[in-house]
């Protein structure tokens, strides 16, 4: 049975839902409090796979998921490292991208939990709630990726203040796509880059960069909401008549159904 | 001497109102803030003169916030008498809107009007309840604080019948965002500040929170320069084995969540008065703090609690704060409360007993519990890095009696506490005559197409709409902006069990404007709108929330109003079968500008067997025939075209109750037998503007031959095209079922006619009223363009 450690702190609120898709790929699934973990009632490498899932960690003050990451580094950060360094999956939204970007696990460069990017807020300096157009860059490492064709247009919604994603030096950018750790870039409809065109780059990220993965391939975390574009009927033009023939599955699916895959083969 | 302070070792006064005069006792009742009238402050009199002694300052101060408007609603209890003294009626709430969910008696509600939601039935084991509340005071001294947690306590009222809150609903009223800022009497502050600080409230409590944000609407009007409105809905779930009260003797008062500070202190008694130049100064600290992820954490606790059975009862720590929450709870267990005020965890050390008693502090609920569940709720309230005080036992004896520091503070009856003398008042009310608007037909009717969708009543809320999270949680089926367009849904749907198809259904029906001319017709309008918009995307099995935002009952007009509107809440709601199962009414709201602009917000909940057989606006398929369903009269009156041509008028719209329920019946069997592609109601610019909408939401385009519009008496096209007229839906029907369908409206005496086809362009074309000449010819950017950027802040 594979196992996967849905981590909530206050103010995570994506937990339910997170868990669901997840289910659904066939996971046994627990959501646990990060004080659990901290206080080590949990042990956390029993778990196949960490997600750590959107929300308002500690109400996002200072920073988006900085309190969370401070938490998390403080208490277990020698964990998490190990945890990551061994290969074993993490998957960071929203929020969770934001704590994975806190701590150095993303684009996961140093051996340190030292931060090397930025979700910063958004140039509209609005929260943005809407869908909009991912290009899968076919990162071929990305466990998460795997039932994704190359340059798949994928359709999944944001929600966030803080997501305009950005790199310390000018050469990161460069290393980041030759390691074959851009996974998903915002999009036009046709698929083009948006190339920053608001709104469909809704935050004004670098280079469109909606998500990322580590060099390894086994940490991904991306600001849009795949656990909300799982079934056809979440999609945005849900009526009856519009869905005729669809699929029982929206894009956001095959980022859970190819990692559970993953450790099937892999792993457990 | 009136105030004189008791030998304790903290700061309780007594105040004698034994031997104080009229003149004194309004005194006390001002300076203390009490808020209390002089019937009132005699009846207190009188009570503490049998009891042969003072009262303290906390007593006076519970039965202030017990007593008050936003607590007792004495205005919707009370009699009301014309201007010859002939009673009107007793208790509006029983006799017109209790009494349509007392007769109906539908066995699918399950509370109503007396918990702090109303519950109806969803499946098997779960049920709905629904709550929406009014903040509109503190919103207009401090816009993000008062709407933030105008939602936070609509929140609670769901935790507060043990429900997880699934939904969010918020409807604002401003007055126009151009108002020049030099006509701005003192104190008020402009309409642009205004939405933008309530916005940002909203987003920030409910993205926190991570409670979508589905349903809303936006109102604009000269009426709400000097008073705004802003109601706060919530949907909440539960399973309905877990709907407890079981209060008994000897259960514990656990008081969770936030520490208790000075906010929100006379935030009840503030509710219930006008605003003045001085409210800035006098009542900001009657507005409270808002903290969404206390509450966040208070919800998880609240829940767990629910699923492992450990509370016997329940309510938040609103309006009045713990003096309200802990009486009405002894009260409703039919006995009273000891109470250890000294107990309770705060956030300023300092605070007198009555300031602690009354605080209105957020994120705070009120648990009661049976001694042995305590270590369990503890353990609970831990692992959610929560505090929580026992601060009190609730007793057979009849009395609520305070201690602090082992000192009796107070003794009071809480029968007593729960019955203030009824008020009588007067109401009148006489119908205005406007100028019949007079104007020639306008030669370019494109241009007033496009007025029309720029105004900023019916313009895209999209901007506003986009900073709330409307998805979270995953169950939003039917968005509040539908599909690649962002077009305006007629209502949402939310799919909120993983194991059942079946959907939440949430509409609004708001027409203040038709007030301007008869209250009577806007409620029924009202009831209408929110009725028609939950039919037009497959909703049935409808109850409903009344939300009324009133000016100052004590004077005569205001009342007339008031019970015109009532009045009609009842003759509609029994006429449609809808009951009422939950509402609350925000008076008083005045300024030097004059009385608010009188408001009813009608909330409905349907629900929808699958949610994969719900209805969208947008037109699908070139070539479909479109019907208009209904018949159009010339109903312009308070119309949003009459608006923008600079009258009022004096047709206001009816609600014509046998043809309406035969349409709407007609609707959904023509939804379910699968006729239909796109349904969208007609509302404000009437036909004109829905089927700009339909256009704009898809990628097609339409035209329309007014000729063959079914109507009564309209010889102008433009009439035809605005007039707001009732019980009218627009359909894109399946070409192969146009027979069908017409057949199916012609068997039950439904009104139809087929005025036009989708088409592959994307141009909406309009033929005019009296010959085949184009009057409207605009392509899908142009109306986008118009409705998309008409709100600007």
């Amino acid at each position: 049975m594979i196992r996967i450690l849905v981590l909530r702190a206050p103010g995570t609120n994506c937990d339910e839902e997170t868990a669901r898709a997840l289910r659904e790929a066939g996971a046994c699934v627990d959501v646990i409090h990060t004080n659990k973990l901290v206080k080590r009632e949990v042990d956390l490498f029993q778990y196949h796979v960490l997600v750590l899932p959107g929300g308002f960690s500690y109400g996002d003050r200072v920073r988006a998921g900085a309190i969370w990451a401070k938490k998390l580094r403080a208490h277990i950060g020698d964990m998490l490292l190990r945890y990551a360094e061994e290969g074993r999956p993490i998957l960071g939204i929203c929020n969770g991208f934001q704590v994975l970007v806190e701590l150095g696990l993303l684009p996961g460069w140093e051996s340190s939990l030292e931060p090397q990017a930025a979700l910063a807020p958004n140039t509209s300096a609005r929260f943005e709630a809407r869908w909009v157009y991912l290009r899968y860059e076919g990162s071929e490492r990305c466990i998460f990726t795997r039932d994704i064709p190359r340059g798949a247009v994928l359709r999944m919604p944001v929600a966030h203040s803080e997501g305009r994603f950005l790199l310390a030096h000018d050469e990161d950018l460069s290393r980041l796509i030759s390691n074959g750790q851009l996974v998903f870039r915002y999009a036009l409809p046709d698929g083009r880059p948006a190339e920053g065109a608001y709104p469909f780059n809704p935050n004004g990220s670098l280079f469109d960069i909606a998500g990322i993965c580590n060099p390894k391939g086994t940490v991904l975390g991306l600001m849009p909401h795949p656990e909300r574009a799982v079934y056809s009927w979440q999609l945005p033009e849900s009526a009856s008549s519009n869905l005729e023939g669809a699929s029982v599955y929206a894009d956001g699916w095959p980022i859970f159904a190819s990692m559970v895959r993953y450790i099937d083969e892999n792993i457990a | 001497m009136i105030y004189r302070r008791l030998p304790m070792p903290f700061k309780v006064y007594e105040v004698d109102v034994l031997n104080a005069s009229e003149e004194e006792l309004l005194k006390i009742s001002s300076e203390m803030g009490l808020n209390l009238n002089l019937k009132e402050m005699i009846a207190v009199k009188r009570y503490f003169t049998e009891k042969g002694r003072r009262p303290t300052d906390i007593e006076l101060q519970t039965i202030g916030q017990l007593w008050s408007e936003h607590c007792r609603h004495k205005v919707f209890r009370g009699l009301i008498v014309d201007e010859k003294g002939e009673i009107l009626a007793r208790d509006m709430l029983r006799s017109f809107i209790a009494k349509v969910t007392e007769e109906l008696n539908p066995d699918w509600v399950l509370s109503f009007l007396k918990d702090n939601a109303g519950i109806v039935d969803f499946t098997n084991d779960f049920a709905i309840a629904v709550k929406v509340e009014t903040h509109n005071h503190p919103s207009a001294i401090e816009p993000f604080g008062g709407a933030a947690t105008g939602v936070g306590g609509v929140i609670r009222d769901i935790l507060g019948v043990w429900a997880k809150p699934i939904a969010l609903i918020d409807v604002l009223c401003f007055g126009p965002l151009d108002y020049p800022y030099d006509k701005l009497p003192p104190g008020i502050k402009h309409p642009r500040y205004l939405l933008r600080g309530v916005v940002a409230g909203i987003g920030h409590y409910g993205n926190n929170m991570g409670i979508p944000t589905v349903a809303g609407a936006i109102c604009f009007d000269e009426g709400y320069v000097g008073n705004i409105v802003v109601y706060a809905g919530c949907v909440g779930i539960l399973p309905k084995s877990k709907y407890v009260w079981r209060v008994k003797p000897g259960d514990l008062a656990i008081v969770m969540g936030n520490r208790t500070g000075r906010d929100g202190i006379h935030g009840a008694t503030f509710a219930s008065a006008e605003l003045s130049e001085d409210s800035e100064l006098s009542s900001r600290s009657a507005v409270q703090i808002p903290d969404p992820i206390e509450e966040e954490k208070l919800r998880r606790a609240i829940l767990r609690i629910r699923d492992e059975d450990l509370g016997s009862g329940i309510t938040d720590l609103g309006g009045g704060g713990l003096a309200v929450a802990i009486t009405e709870m002894a009260h409703r267990m039919g006995g009273g409360v000891t109470v250890f005020l000294d107990k309770l965890h705060l956030r300023e050390p300092d605070m007198a007993p009555w300031e602690i008693w009354i605080s209105e502090s957020q994120e705070r609920m009120l648990v009661a519990a049976s001694k042995e569940n305590l270590s369990k709720i503890l353990e609970i309230v831990e692992d959610e890095e929560l505090e929580a005080s026992v601060i009190g036992e609730f007793t057979a004896g009849p009395s609520l009696k305070i201690y602090y520091a082992g000192y009796v503070i107070a003794d009071l009856d809480v029968d007593f506490l729960l019955h203030p003398p009824q008020a009588t008042r007067k109401a009148v009310w006489s119908r205005p005559r406007y100028t019949e608007p007079d104007f020639p037909v306008p030669k370019d009717m494109n241009e007033e197409l496009l007025t029309l969708l720029a105004s900023p009543n019916i313009a895209s809320k999209e901007r506003v709409i986009r900073t709330y999270d409307h998805e979270v949680q995953g169950n939003t089926v039917i968005k509040p902006l539908y599909g690649m367009y962002s077009g305006p849904s007629d209502a949402v749907v939310l799919k909120p069990l993983d194991d059942s198809w079946k959907g939440v259904v949430i509409s609004l029906g708001i027409k203040p404007w038709y007030s301007k001319i008869d209250p009577y017709w806007m409620a029924a309008s009202s009831i209408e709108e929110a009725l028609r918009n939950n039919v037009a995307v497959g909703g049935r099995r409808m109850a409903i929330l009344d939300n009324f935002t009133w000016g100052n009952p004590e004077k005569p007009d205001r009342l007339g109003s008031l019970l015109r509107a009532v009045q009609a809440c009842y003759d509609f709601a029994k006429a449609f079968r809808v009951p009422f199962i939950s509402g609350k009414d925000s008076l008083y709201n005045e300024s030097p500008l004059g009385p608010i602009l009188p408001t009813l917000l009608i909330t409905a909940i349907g629900i929808i067997p699958d949610v994969r057989r719900a209805v969208s606006l947008d037109l699908k398929v070139p070539g479909d025939p479109i019907y208009l369903i209904g018949v159009t009269y010339p109903e312009l009156g308070a119309s949003e075209y009459f608006r923008l041509k600079g009258y009022i008028g004096n047709e206001v719209p009816r609600v014509r109750v046998p043809l309406a329920r035969r349409i709407m019946e007609c609707i959904i069997r023509a939804l379910d037998m699968g006729f239909v592609k796109a349904c969208h109601d007609l509302s404000e610019g009437g036909l004109g503007v829905a089927i700009a909408e339909m256009a704009l939401s898809s990628g097609y385009g339409a035209e329309i031959w007014l000729s063959d519009v079914k109507q009564e008496g309209i010889r102008r096209s433009d009439f035809l095209l605005f007039s707001e007229s009732n019980s009218r839906f627009l359909l894109e029907v399946k070409r192969e079922k146009t027979h069908e369908f017409e057949k199916l409206l012609s068997s039950m005496g439904c009104p139809y006619s087929r005025i036009g086809e989708v088409q592959e362009e994307g141009r909406l074309i309009i033929h005019d009223l009296h010959s085949s000449d184009i009057i409207v010819d605009l392509g899908l950017g142009e109306l986008r363009k118009a409705w998309k950027e008409g709100l600007k802040y």
